[in-house]
């Protein structure tokens, strides 16, 4: 199996809090990869650092082969790690379209003088950027609404919404961040569609999530975050009966508090 | 222009296409039935055009980006005095119109760059204090630059600034054609700056329905899930802040031809608080309230002078309320009510950021499949 992410002793301190610590964790192409943890554990710091949201202390992510870029959120995308966002984060006075449309920002050229001139190579661009925009929308099945604006979409369109925009930025890490949360079981049994669909179209995904069943049924390989120390990593039946992991999550043995 | 057009009560929704006719006839006349009200009609009808520019420049800045202004009026400043010392006798420089506009532009431009820089990390309040702070610096510097050096004249401004020459033909002239017929040259101004905001139009439209106009709108809906797309906001931010000052510069410069005269009075933050008024009274965010907003707003001081006295003469026998206290009265009372009524402003037509024909041509290839 190819290594597609090498994340090397990652660590995060926000005052007194250390967020993560010394946290290596690899992520081999084409896998499911899950981030669980109780709240607090770090997960969503890890993607907030992955992604450049956020500027580790110490550590580096190594990605493709060769190191990523910190703290600059657009070069990440650009060398393809794409995220969602916990609390959902859309454009929301732009439809559908044009936030798929948006997402696929840093894969095109056009600039002020292309617009301004409306030449050939600006025309064609766009043409392509909605065409591919619309697609998008109907991969995750969403293209009846593409053009409601996103603010009215129902809550679990909104959550397709924001992967068919990540999606748009061609990436080859899609880093999703509870996907499943607050969604009814109808709503992540189709997500659960969604994201296979994904992974079988070679895009490999890492995802932060709650719903424990979901994150056992999907993923081929987790880790598990406590107190920002990376306490189990391996495939869903292993972690799930590991000793460390079952006090985390409920309390007692040498994590007690 | 088809938001404007649709904003036509009535026709607008029924006949598109004769709302947009409409539009342009009234535009078209416009100075002519001004002209029967008294000449100086017709020169607030030009200054309303160069207010629409503004309005259409900071709307880009404020209601794209989200990038809210309050020293805006600073640009104008540049392009006003960079045409007043390029063509004057003041340094007894006079060079040709068209190659001062370009200047004129540019150097508003880099002004919109020098400011956008330190403000990269500001947002709302913040932002809007450094930027009137700004608009202040301008202005002082404008007021002050007379010593040791005289570079601005200072307060005295700048006097005898070349007329609009476009390749010859002198804008500040009366057009005489054949013996008895003349066009007066108000007139000639009214459609030559028509032509400006109807290019202005263009620029900004293409501008909103493109990449950059969505880069713009997502910045200002969510500013960390647009970086997380990888939009470079830094860079969309210093484009918007120059782009938005090339329109202040350019309409500042046809401001200091048509006037012939500029001084640092004239680029008071009030200036700038109006032009933003003009834009959240139209209706942030899309080019018919910018250009409405500006229009009413131009003309709503002008119309009130005229007004004002006559009626509380005739009413109570002597004036009240000056005009000028009674136009910010109203004013405030206008965005209050606005508010109210209102909230997204005249027209509050959410604007586009994509083709409309791009998505029904992909609808029809899907449906013939």
């Amino acid at each position: 199996m190819i290594t597609l992410l090498e994340a090397r002793n990652i660590g995060k301190r926000f005052g007194g809090l250390q967020a993560l610590s010394d946290v290596s964790l690899t992520i081999r192409k084409g896998e499911v990869y899950g981030l669980i943890g109780p709240n607090g554990a770090g997960k969503t710091t890890f993607f907030n650092v992955l992604t450049g949201a956020y500027t580790p202390d110490g550590g580096e992510f190594v990605f493709n082969g060769s190191e990523l870029p910190t703290g600059k959120p657009h070069k990440v995308v650009g060398r393809g790690i794409a995220r969602t966002f916990q609390n959902i984060r859309l454009f929301r006075e732009l439809t559908a379209l044009e936030n798929v449309m948006a997402g696929h920002h840093i894969r095109t050229k056009a600039g002020v003088w292309g617009v301004l001139t409306q030449n050939r190579f600006t025309r064609e661009e766009e043409r392509l950027t909605t065409e591919r925009a619309y697609e998008l929308l109907k991969y995750v099945g969403i293209e009846r609404f593409a053009d409601v604006v996103s603010r009215n979409l129902s809550y679990g369109d909104q959550r397709r919404l924001e992967i068919a925009r990540a999606l748009a930025t061609e990436p080859q890490l899609l880093a999703l961040d509870e996907p499943a949360a607050g969604m009814n079981a109808t709503e992540t049994a189709q997500l659960k569609v969604l994201i296979e669909q994904i992974r079988r179209d070679g895009i490999t995904v890492m995802l932060i999530e709650h719903d424990v069943k979901l994150v056992m049924g999907l993923c081929d390989r987790v880790a598990v975050l406590d107190f920002g120390k990376k306490i189990a990593e391996d495939v869903p039946a292993v972690v799930q009966k590991n000793e460390a992991v079952i006090a985390a999550y409920l309390g007692g043995g040498k994590h007690a508090h | 222009m088809n938001e404007l057009a649709a904003a036509i009560p009535w026709l607008g929704k029924r006949n598109p296409t004769a709302a947009r006719w409409l539009i342009l006839i009234i535009a078209l006349v416009a100075p002519v039935i001004a002209w029967q009200f008294g000449r100086s009609w017709v020169r607030i009808l030009d200054f309303a055009l160069l207010y629409m520019m503004l309005a259409m420049g900071l709307n880009l800045v404020v209601g794209f980006a989200g990038l809210l202004d309050l020293g805006y009026i600073a640009f104008y400043a540049v392009g006003a005095y960079t045409f007043a010392f390029l063509a004057s006798p003041h340094f007894d420089v006079h060079l040709p119109f068209w190659t001062i506009l370009p200047l004129g532009a540019g150097f508003a431009a880099m002004a919109g760059i020098m400011l956008g820089f330190p403000v990269l990390r500001l947002r709302g309040d913040y932002l809007a204090i450094v930027t009137l702070g700004f608009g202040e610096i301008v202005r002082i510097f404008m007021l002050n630059l007379n010593y040791p050096v005289n570079i601005t004249n200072g307060p005295q401004g700048i006097n005898m600034i070349d007329p609009i020459n476009l390749f010859g033909w002198d804008l500040s002239r009366n057009l005489q054609i054949g013996e008895n017929f003349s066009i007066n040259s108000l007139f000639l101004y009214y459609y030559f700056f028509l032509l400006a905001v109807a290019g202005s139009i263009v620029f900004v439209h293409r501008l909103q329905i493109s990449r950059v106009g969505r880069a713009w709108a997502a910045m200002r809906d969510d500013e960390l899930a647009a970086k997380a797309i990888g939009i470079n906001t830094r860079n969309m931010k210093l484009l918007a802040f120059s782009l938005g000052a090339t329109f202040g510069g350019l309409s500042g410069c046809l401001f200091g031809a048509f006037q012939g005269f500029v001084s640092p009075e004239s680029f008071s933050l009030m200036e700038s608080i109006a032009v933003l008024t003009m834009v959240v009274f139209g209706g942030m965010g899309n080019i018919a309230g910018a250009l409405v907003g500006a229009f009413v707003l131009a003309l709503l001081p002008e119309i009130l002078r005229d007004v004002a006295v006559p009626l509380q003469q005739t009413l109570f026998g002597h004036v009240l309320l000056d005009p000028e206290v009674l136009r910010m009265l109203l004013l405030s009372l206008a965005m209050i009510l606005m508010m109210l009524l209102r909230p997204a402003g005249l027209i509050p037509a959410r604007a586009r950021y994509s083709h409309d024909h791009h998505l029904s041509n992909k609808l029809k290839q899907e449906a013939a499949k």
